[in-house]
């Protein structure tokens, strides 16, 4: 069987952390998280990770693997130069804990700032709604979204910018696109997206978007749309004077 | 108990799953103070992995379903040994636990009128999971999280409870330690509702994450709660069984509702040698008709891969114990073939199938469009779990309540594939509703600081044995190797109790594993507390499975291969002696009443 290398980010107890390498045996149809769990069980039982589902279902064991944030459980060995080291480290965007686990509950308080759904009344008595699939169709590309939180990692406002008080990043860009595109959804995060949720911020440099592993077109079917929904509330003369009105 | 942190809520919940969140969510909203306990993030849960949809008779498909008819598939799915009136509560209350999800966000795929779509499952009548494509359970965990995140619910999440409290002998709360830093915190609660899902880590090969260490299952069952059901376990047929990596994680039965078949190595469809007699008339009488089947055709009966997943399971076993199998100890399952039937194969298999294609694609390096699947059986969920109340889910210990995979009694002796998404939100409300009403009738119980000095002492002891004591990675393979060997698909009385002799061994083991290092996200230590719990449950499975002398369900003897009538009529028990030991008894099932029975009888035809 083969070896290879995996360079892995180690914290250290008083804060700060540094690579290390280790050596293991690798076989055929394994990713990352397999040679991570390897290195675990044989030489570094404290080695700290996330991982929940193996399937790329849930979105737990988001890291940077050769510098690209992607989820450990999804990528391949074979997918990767093995003659070299395979460095594998924390999103750095977000702050430590332990070696590949990272403090996301930033991401969770977040959520709570952006307003829920609320549902015009139900079609039928017995709560039953009717829309159409196509309607359906937009909604549920967002919805498909596991929260790793990857599209948080790389995007260089909260990354290299920091605004974490300004901006709430791509991924809860989404999750405002889709309550407003949401068939029954009856509130209106305009003025929320534009004062608390900086989505000027945004300049659509798509880097979010290129490493969803749910290939969720983040900024095309939902940045976009929603930057020229408030664009034309607040900055379209015609608009904002009926908006006034009403 | 000096450098524990205590919490105080009304209601405690563990478990931030389906079934937990739905607690939390209906505890809440009757003005109680919650806090949430789970091991990962939340969001995460098991749950997230449900793939093919949840079981409600909507009728929105097809008119002439109603509760009647989905209560009756689910006993006859159960083969009678269900709780029949916790089938007839969540047949009557699916359909409203299900629509309520869309005022709270969810966005289910829609039929041409506009309403939800539901489709065919096996074991279903007619069309009755409402899905969002393959992957379901996301939907149903996000909306729930969402809705929960704004009702002021304290959420732990990274803590893992290690004991439940007693006052009295009701419900106190619990003792848990946080991954980021083990350290220990008390919850001190009036009412606590366990909802913590499965245990296939008990076995080698399964579905499961690896939170599925049943410890609800083990915590309630130390505190003195009864077991129920444990020996009936389901395999479903189609798991992946390579790369190594992978083996175990599901392929979804929609595969072969889209018209996948089954096929040993000899290229034979094996599912056609082997229809059970009672479903031999809804079963198609050769590949042409189940072709019709998959199309739609109303009058075309289904096709043989489609028989109950226990049925399935066996065959593949037994195609494999043959010398039939595949080159990595499965069989093919087949969904490229279509392509004879359907110019645009391709196109449809990925549209119908997207995560499926994904996931052999992107794991397996394999087309489905193209060539067959590798499958095998996989240990994926567990009917037997705590007793419990059907109306109110309290559990034998007052003010215990438990919902969702780690309760008992819907399912019997099998569960229907959906019915376990409907579970959750019905029982899971209904757990949270009653536990909230038990909190608002009891004070504030007193917290044994005795007990939760043990629980921390009893935890730590391997760090005092340190690298010298057993691996407990090893332990805990050991453990499935013997479950998956000994009280796997196939039983018998001699395997069971060399089981239970190894059980016993390991437990032994168990007293002496070690680990090093410091406590902070240490899987390792957190290995060793779960292995407490595994060794508990899968004693109990062994004993319930020697104890059912039949075969029905998701429990099958070699020794034993046919259904006893006698066996219908009680269910098996487990509890712990005084002495520490398991005690088994038979208990037996309350009449059903006058009207079910005939509910049942009336969809018999
Ligand atoms: C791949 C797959 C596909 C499936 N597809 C379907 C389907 O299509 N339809 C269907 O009806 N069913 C399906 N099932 C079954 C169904 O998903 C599960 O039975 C169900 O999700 C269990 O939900 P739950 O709320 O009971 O527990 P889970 O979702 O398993 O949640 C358990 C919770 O308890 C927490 N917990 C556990 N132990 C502790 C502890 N000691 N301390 C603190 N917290 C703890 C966990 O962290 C977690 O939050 C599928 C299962 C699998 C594996
Ligand atoms: S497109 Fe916008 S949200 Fe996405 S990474 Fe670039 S700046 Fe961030
Ligand atoms: S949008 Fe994509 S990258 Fe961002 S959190 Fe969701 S799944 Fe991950
Ligand atoms: S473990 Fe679930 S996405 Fe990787």
């Amino acid at each position: 069987m083969a070896q290879a290398t995996f360079r892995i980010w180690r914290t250290q107890p008083g804060g700060g952390g540094a690579f290390q390498d280790y050596q293991t045996e690798v076989s055929e149809g394994m990713v990352v998280l397999d040679a991570v769990h390897r290195v675990q069980a044989e030489q570094a039982p404290d080695l700290a990770c996330r991982w929940n589902c193996k399937a790329g279902k849930c979105g737990s064991c988001s890291a940077e693997i050769n510098g690209r944030p992607r989820l450990m459980c999804m990528t391949r060995l074979n997918s990767l130069n093995l003659n070299e080291p395979v460095t594998v480290e924390p999103m750095r965007t977000f702050p430590p804990i332990k070696d590949l686990v990272t403090d996301v509950s930033w991401n969770f308080r977040v959520k709570k700032t952006i307003r829920k759904i609320t549902p015009r009344p139900p079609d039928a008595p017995d709560g039953t709604y009717r829309f159409a699939q196509r309607d359906a169709d937009r909604v549920q590309e967002f919805r498909k979204c596991i929260e790793c939180f990857l599209c948080q990692d790389v995007c260089h406002v909260l990354r290299d910018h920091r605004e974490f008080n300004e901006f709430i990043g791509p991924r809860f860009l989404i999750y405002n696109a889709q309550l407003e595109m949401n068939p029954i959804d009856t509130a209106d995060r305009l003025q929320d997206l534009k004062d608390k949720h900086g989505i000027g911020y945004c300049n659509i440099t798509k880097c979010c978007t290129k490493v969803c592993p749910e290939h969720i077109h983040i900024t095309d079917n939902g940045i976009i749309p929603l930057k020229e929904r408030v664009v034309s509330r607040f900055y379209d003369p015609v608009t904002r004077l009926l908006h006034m009105l009403k | 108990m000096a450098d524990a942190t205590t919490y105080t809520y009304d209601v405690l919940v563990i478990g931030a799953g389906g079934a937990g969140l739905r607690a939390a969510i209906e505890a809440a909203n009757a003005g109680a103070s919650v806090g949430l306990i789970c091991k990962s993030l939340l969001g995460k849960a098991h749950t997230v992995m449900a793939e093919g949809g949840m079981a409600a008779a909507m009728a929105n498909n097809d008119d002439r379903d109603s509760w009647k008819v989905h209560f009756a598939d689910t006993m006859r799915g159960g083969q009678y040994v269900n709780n029949w009136r916790m089938a007839e509560i969540h047949a009557k209350e699916a359909p409203d636990r299900v629509r309520e999800l869309e005022a709270w966000g969810a966005v289910f795929d829609r039929t041409p009128d506009g309403r939800i779509n539901q489709r065919n499952f096996g074991g279903h009548r007619y069309p009755r999971l409402a899905h969002v494509g393959d992957r379901t359970g996301l939907e149903l965990i996000r909306t729930l999280q969402d809705h929960a995140i704004y009702l002021g619910i304290a959420v732990h999440m990274e803590h893992t409870v290690i004991e439940l409290l007693l006052d009295g002998g009701g419900a106190a709360g619990a003792v848990a330690y946080d991954r980021d830093r083990g350290t220990f915190h008390v919850f001190a609660a009036k009412a606590t509702v366990l909802a913590t899902g499965g245990a296939g880590r008990a076995y080698k090969v399964t579905s499961n994450s690896w939170e599925g260490t049943a410890d609800g299952h083990a915590l309630a069952y130390r505190a003195g709660a009864e077991l129920q059901d444990m020996e009936f376990i389901q395999f479903h047929p189609t798991g992946m069984v390579w790369p190594p990596s992978v083996k175990g994680i599901l392929v979804t039965e929609g595969v072969r509702g889209e018209g996948g078949i089954l096929k040993n190595s000899e290229g034979r469809r094996f599912m056609f040698d082997d229809i059970p007699d009672n479903y031999k008339p809804q079963t198609a009488s050769d590949p042409e008709e189940g072709w019709r089947y998959v199309m739609n055709d109303k009058n075309a009966r289904r096709p043989p891969e489609l028989l109950t997943r226990d049925h399935v399971a066996r065959c593949i076993n037994r195609e494999v114990k043959a010398g039939r199998g595949s080159p990595h100890g499965g069989v093919f399952l087949d969904i490229a073939w279509i392509k004879e039937k359907l110019p645009n194969s391709e196109e449809h298999i990925k549209r119908k199938l997207p995560s499926m294609y994904h996931q052999f694609k992107e794991l397996a390096d394999l087309d489905i469009t193209k060539e067959p699947m590798e499958i095998g059986p996989t240990m994926h969920y567990i009917m037997g779990g705590i007793s419990v109340d059907a109306d109110s889910q309290e559990t034998r210990i007052p003010g215990l309540f438990a919902a969702g995979e780690c309760a008992s009694g819907i399912n019997g002796a099998n569960r229907l594939g959906g019915n376990s998404l409907s579970d959750l939100i019905v029982f899971g409300k209904r757990a949270g509703e009653y536990a909230a009403k038990f909190a608002q009738q009891n004070g504030q119980p007193r917290i044994d600081t005795a007990r939760v000095d043990k629980a921390i002492k009893d935890s730590l002891a391997p760090f005092d044995r340190g690298s010298k004591g057993e691996n407990p990675y090893k332990v805990q393979q050991d453990l499935q190797d013997t479950m998956h060997n000994l009280v796997g698909i196939v039983r018998t009385e001699a395997e069971m109790r060399e089981a239970l002799t190894k059980i016993r061994a390991l437990k032994e083991r168990t007293s002496r594993v070690g680990v090093e290092g410091h406590r902070e996200y240490h899987s390792g230590w957190h290995t060793a507390i779960d292995i407490r719990n595994l060794l508990d449950v899968s004693e109990a499975i062994a004993v319930s499975a020697l104890e059912r002398k039949e075969s029905r369900g998701g429990h099958f003897r070699e020794d034993y291969p046919d259904k006893v009538a006698e066996f219908g009529t009680f269910n098996i028990v487990t509890k712990r002696g005084a002495d520490g030991s398991v005690q088994v008894s038979r208990l037996p099932i309350p009449p059903i009443p006058q009207e079910l029975q005939q509910v049942i009888e009336e969809q018999k035809s």
